[in-house]
């Protein structure tokens, strides 16, 4: 049985984790767990991923969930360049203090800048809520600003002089909210420029095939054919949201 | 210089850190940032850590947050015996994965019960709203349920026969509603073995000093708060309204 790789590209994580396994040749199924079906939360992937979340990993009997950790497992297994998570003690540890920190300070509140804008305004079928949208943009600001201002102020990648894991976390991450409208480097010169390099050192039709998805706009009726699933994550997402 | 270590050990992921480093005898210079007198905002620390927060390591001109990192740091640099990370593909990857998830199932909700149970209350006079602590108290039960479930299973330890750091790491964090006088290890067994397999692993005295500050919180004058830190405190509680 070979690698399987649980995803939805839906997911910034997913995304990070199918862009490194098609750049690295690593082959793999794609199991497709739609999200927005509420697929992460049926019995059958409950079984993969008691967490009830993407991405998750099947390797033979091997079950393992948490983006980071199935970066690292990947690298480690198929013996990826070391670039990507460099040998150098100091080197290493930048990387480890990137994917440390960007759980709380990028990926919770760049996701729910991405919820607000797009996924609560489509299940909901309300307009997107600007005074709440704001508010959660300030949240995703002082990362934004230690990045641009104090991270690479001093080198061109996130960790080191070269893209690693920190780099393809954090790109994915902010793709999020920029792919459906709020566009989080418009003001941030440094990470701007940052991002064109991440995109080149990845390849930008990887990158592209990758974000297809979430550069959509999302059909509405899609949020109309199980109105009770519907209302079940509305609910979720303001409670999340309040 | 020698290694210095940043750290207030109210903090969990200070806790961390300081028990794995006294207990791999690494030397270091115990820097105190005393969070309560708002030492974090201090232009001296500003300058170790741009982001105010604790834990900090530095060595030599390298500076390095975040616990997670600087426990594989110090593991790397001073070789350490292997059980903590350990080195099996799988292993390893289960102590990642804890690392991973910890960050908000466990460490976020176990710091907002003590937020919420003994500081807002302590500091600004005023409760918490029932139904918000409440909703806080379910969601620490579901990452307990879970972390029973999933991370511990019948394993003696996170990764297997042997103590990890994700067994230091949880255990900090679980402890951190203790400040507060909330026990979140009363609903399972299984859980209050575990916890009392790895304070043994680690050293009774080693723990009981490393909590020493946490559990005595409740005796904190907290008339001698830094204005700033209160402000924000004050913040939190609007929050919660």
């Amino acid at each position: 049985m070979p690698l399987e790789l649980f995803l939805d590209l839906y997911s910034p994580p997913c995304r990070a984790i199918y862009i490194f396994a098609k750049k690295n040749g690593i082959p793999f199924e794609f199991r497709p767990v739609e999200l927005g079906r509420g697929e992460h939360l049926k019995p059958e992937f409950l079984k993969v991923n008691p967490l009830g979340k993407v991405p998750a990993l099947r390797d033979g009997d091997f079950l393992l969930a948490e983006s980071v950790a199935i970066l690292l497992y990947l690298s480690r297994k198929y013996q990826t360049a070391p670039y990507w998570y460099p040998p150098d003690l100091q080197a290493r540890a930048r990387v480890d203090e990137y994917l440390a920190w960007q759980h709380t300070a990028i990926q919770l509140p760049a996701t729910n800048v991405y919820l607000c804008k797009s996924l609560l305004p489509h299940f909901s079928g309300q307009p997107v809520d600007t005074v709440r949208l704001d508010r959660l943009l300030g949240k995703l600001k002082p990362a934004l600003q230690h990045l641009d201002q104090e991270v690479l102020a001093a080198k061109p990648f996130l960790a080191t002089e070269q893209v690693s894991l920190a780099d393809l976390m954090a790109f994915t991450e902010l793709m999020q909210p920029t792919a459906v409208g709020c566009d989080l480097f418009r003001d941030w010169p440094r990470l701007a420029a940052w991002r064109a390099r991440v995109e080149a050192a990845l390849g930008p039709e990887l990158v592209q095939d990758a974000h297809k998805l979430v550069l959509q706009p999302r059909d509405p009726r899609d949020a109309q054919q199980d109105p009770r699933l519907a209302q079940e994550l509305v609910h979720r997402l303001q409670e999340r949201l309040s | 210089m020698g290694l210095e270590l940043y750290l207030d050990l109210l903090s969990a992921s200070c806790r961390a850190v300081y028990i794995f480093a006294r207990k791999n005898n690494i030397p270091f210079d115990f820097q105190f940032v005393d969070l309560l007198k708002g030492h974090h905002h201090s232009k001296e620390y500003i300058k170790i850590n741009p982001l105010k927060k604790v834990p900090s390591l530095k060595d030599g001109k390298f500076v390095l947050s975040e616990s997670v990192a600087i426990l594989f740091y110090l593991c790397r640099k001073y070789s350490t015996p292997s059980h903590w990370y350990p080195p099996d593909l799988h292993t390893r990857a289960r102590v990642d994965e804890f690392m991973a998830w910890q960050h908000t199932a466990i460490q976020m909700p176990m710091s907002r019960i003590l937020w919420i149970k003994m500081l807002i209350p302590m500091i600004t006079g005023e409760e918490v709203p029932d139904e918000k602590v409440e909703q806080m108290l379910a969601e620490v039960k579901n990452s307990m349920q879970l972390f029973e479930e999933k991370f511990l299973q019948d394993k003696m330890f996170i990764a297997g026969d042997h103590i990890s750091l994700a067994d230091v790491v949880a255990l900090v964090e679980m402890m951190q509603p203790m400040g507060g006088n909330y026990n979140v290890f009363l609903s399972s067994s299984k859980i209050a073995e575990w916890r009392m397999r790895v304070e043994l692993a680690i050293g009774p005295s080693l723990f009981g000093e490393a909590h020493d500050r946490l559990m005595r919180l409740a005796e904190w004058d907290s008339s001698t708060l830094d204005p700033m830190v209160k402000e924000r405190i004050c913040e939190l509680l609007q929050k919660f309204k």
